[in-house]
């Protein structure tokens, strides 16, 4: 009914090529965005901020740059954590070094510097594929979280080996720092979240991501028909950085102020986007959104219903949040193998045939 | 369905707002690699405050309620209990946990909100001109660091030159701590000093132990916490390390850590900053009005233990220091900035530690403005296997102030400037 082509007519090449084909879509994105942009910042509260959409828009971050890598390109990576603490020591190194500098150069900045850091680990996928890639970039994991604990000039040689974001503003507007008003912080990362999502998104269909996906479904036939190796790995992995880089910044500058490489960027950290993307699902730009939403919202809402509503005790539910995400990744692998963007596919193929299908 | 039915009326009820209460959140973690310390020491700090609901109807009589809220260790989830019950009029906060203080000191300062680290957490905090909201009274990681050379200097006929301790820790803020301390007590005493780190969550140890059988230091002192203290034992125990050599800080002493290794773990030392003693007058109270009556936070089988006094020990602290803001304010129900203030005034005497059932449980000590960090005194424990109960072998010792008085300085100004902060005494 809604939901169709007919009636929408394209007129020009670029109109036939567009993101959202569909009215509908088109007007969901806008309105998505604007209430986003617009609403949400004189609703949020220091709760719904910290606890569930900074988080949301950085993981989302986070998992859109995996999902360049894993999703499009094909380079299993497990390097996530180490990739996320460069950018989160490269902002540290910044901040402290140049005090004028104003957030948004900073985090760019540590973006630049990841997807340097990246690209060198990434050389190794030139010899190397599948599990044996995986092993290499877990390497860079533990050696990246080693080196910010060993060396004291990363964390500035304070006593406990902590980092701590100083206050910095953007504008005039604090955006770091504990005194950083909730909707500022919101902001600042839907700022890096759109304009980071509509980057990927192009990029992804443009050449360069052709060339990425021609690697990913057959490295040998893609080489013979012209595309070179090096460059489409190397830049995958560079662009892919970027983007976790700018999430590991904005996870130390912006969420949590604090932080300590080995419990916060440690192994765990690149599973858990890693989680994201599978159970999002694998080269989707939706699927990223949707997987880091789903894994932040998950834990928050068991505990609201278990232990705020229902008066459980707060072990149980820690535990019973294990045990449903382990059984989701479990059931996504085996029954969806393309995730939470693959059931939207599906619902939307469907809702184009409602209410008279075949 | 019809029990899921009660329980969410219950909980609706429950969660309606209630009139005046002494709101008190317990950052606590039962799952994880570091549950094994985090269960009795919850278990302590709710029950405590159960029983002076059940037995005085609260405190100077307004009942207090405890939220509790998982945290497993993990930065990300402190910060979201933090946010989430900060709302609900929380007087204190007591994560538990070195890396979660470092996030909250910050945002508590922002909110007026006071934190109390006992004997964890940012050690500088001592300076309270500059931590207005930061307490980290009774002792520290720099008093428990300089505790264990005095005991070493006490074993040595007051002389530690040329001897050479290894300091295994926890590659965490948590044990990067006490390193400052013990290279400058290195210097003054004349003992060399190996780093010897564990990474989280520290299950694996083969290769730190292999380095102790080769270098052989004369003591090995371990800043350990969660299932890193029990495999430390257990190993050093494998490569026959003389357990009276080896201390750990006081949390890497308790039942927990040391059971698994059985008899080779007897002889095996640490420090505590409170006595222990199963028979304390309030453990019996506890026992009679909390855990038989089915209200306890475990299953009561904690009681008395380690982790289980100290937490019982932190809550008794709390409810002293909202005891005391309420005499200085005259209002039983206390604001945060009020509970500071408490806080800060705060007073612990022998007579007054018997009155509450539990007679020389902690040093004596006095809280000001200027000093957040109590006396700092710590005992030496020795754990013996075959009675299955660690026991005291020092009184309290007291640390090294002329050492750890000019690094609190230093580390503390150097805060207050990287924050643009004037150390003054809160209002």
């Amino acid at each position: 009914m809604l939901y169709r082509e007919a009636g929408d007519f394209k007129t020009s090449y670029a109109k036939d090529n567009q993101t959202f084909p569909i009215k509908f879509d088109r007007t969901g994105y806008w309105v998505i965005l604007i209430a986003a942009a617009v609403v949400v910042p004189f609703m949020v509260n220091d709760y719904w901020a910290s606890s569930l959409l900074v988080p949301f828009l950085i993981y989302a971050i986070a998992a859109l740059g995996l999902n360049i890598l894993v999703g499009y390109c094909g380079q299993v990576s497990l390097g996530t954590g180490g990739f996320m603490a460069v950018g989160a020591y490269s902002s540290y190194k910044l901040m402290t070094a140049f005090p004028w500098m104003d957030m948004f150069s900073v985090t760019i900045l540590s973006g630049v510097i990841t997807a340097i850091v990246g690209a060198a680990f990434g050389l190794p996928s030139l010899r190397i594929k599948g599990f044996y890639l995986a092993v290499a970039t877990l390497a860079a994991q533990f050696f990246l979280v080693w080196l910010f604990n060993k060396v004291s000039w990363f964390y500035n040689y304070s006593a406990s080996g902590q980092i701590s974001a100083p206050e910095r503003s953007v504008f005039g507007i604090l955006v770091t720092g504990p005194n950083t008003a909730a909707w500022a912080q919101y902001l600042f990362c839907l700022i890096f979240v759109v304009v980071l999502a509509w980057v990927a998104r192009n990029l992804t269909r443009g050449t360069v991501g052709r060339k990425w996906m021609a690697i990913r479904d057959m490295d040998i036939a893609a080489e013979i028909i012209g595309v070179n190796p090096l460059r489409a790995k190397l830049s995958a992995f560079a662009v892919s950085s970027f983007f976790i880089g700018i999430a590991g910044g904005l996870f130390f500058t912006v969420y949590l102020g604090a932080v300590e490489v080995g419990e916060v960027f440690g192994i765990q950290k690149s599973f858990l986007v890693l989680f994201m993307v599978i159970i999002g699902g694998l080269g989707s730009i939706f699927g990223s959104f949707a997987g880091a939403a789903f894994l932040v919202l998950l834990p928050v809402v068991l505990k609201v219903v278990g232990v705020d509503m229902l008066g459980m005790p707060t072990d149980i539910v820690a535990h019973l949040n294990l045990v449903i995400v382990g059984g989701l990744i479990i059931f996504f692998l085996i029954v969806e193998p393309h995730g939470l963007a693959q059931l939207w596919r599906l619902t939307k193929e469907k809702l184009r045939l409602w209410p008279f299908p075949h | 369905m019809k029990k899921l039915g009660t329980l969410t009326v219950a909980a609706l009820c429950a969660a309606a707002p209630a009139m005046a209460e002494l709101v008190i959140p317990d950052l606590s973690y039962r799952t994880g690699p570091y549950a094994a310390g985090g269960i009795p020491f919850s278990d302590g700090y709710q029950d405590y405050f159960t029983l002076l609901n059940e037995r005085d109807g609260g405190i100077g009589g307004e009942p207090i309620r405890v939220i509790e809220c998982e945290t497993g260790y993990n930065t990300e989830k402190g910060v979201e209990c933090y946010e989430s019950t900060k709302g609900e009029g929380a007087l204190v906060y007591q994560p538990l946990s070195t890396g979660i203080t470092y996030q909250l000191i910050p945002k508590a300062e922002a909110d007026g909100i006071p934190i109390h680290t006992m004997g964890y957490g940012r050690t500088s905090a001592v300076n309270g001109e500059v931590f207005n909201n930061v307490f980290n009274y009774p002792a520290n990681y720099w008093d428990a660091a300089s505790v264990a050379v005095n005991y070493l200097l006490e074993q040595n006929d007051g002389s530690l030159d040329g001897k050479t301790i290894a300091l295994v820790y926890h590659n965490s803020a948590y044990g990067k701590e006490p390193i400052r301390t013990l290279n400058a007590l290195g210097e003054k005493h004349g003992f060399e000093l190996t780093e010897i780190a564990v990474d989280h969550p520290g299950q694996e140890q083969k290769s730190q132990w292999l380095q102790i059988r080769r270098e052989r230091p004369d003591y090995v002192l371990m800043w350990g916490w969660g299932v890193m203290n029990q495999v430390a034992i257990q190993e050093a125990a494998n490569v026959r390390y003389p357990m009276d050599q080896f201390i750990g800080n006081w949390w890497a002493g308790a039942e927990h850590d040391v059971t698994p290794a059985g008899d080779a773990a007897d002889g095996y030392l640490s420090l505590n900053m409170n006595t222990i003693n199963p028979d304390y007058p309030v453990f019996e109270e506890i026992r009679a009005q909390v855990i038989e009556p089915g209200m306890g936070a475990g299953d009561g089988s904690n009681v008395g233990k380690v982790l289980y006094t100290r937490g019982m020990y932190a809550a008794m602290l709390a409810a002293e220091a909202i005891a005391k803001a309420q005499e200085i304010h005259g209002v039983t129900d206390i604001t945060p900035a009020q509970m500071r203030d408490g806080m800060a005034a705060l007073e612990m005497t022998e007579t007054r530690m018997k009155e509450l059932g539990a007679p020389n449980i902690g040093p004596v000590f006095a809280v000001s403005c200027q000093n957040h960090g109590g006396s700092g005194e710590g005992l030496v424990q020795r754990w013996n296997a075959s009675a299955g109960a660690f026991e005291p072998l020092t009184g309290f010792i007291t640390p090294d102030a002329s050492i750890i008085e000019p690094l609190v300085q230093e580390d503390s100004l150097a805060y207050a400037a990287e924050n643009n902060i004037t150390p003054a005494c809160a209002e």
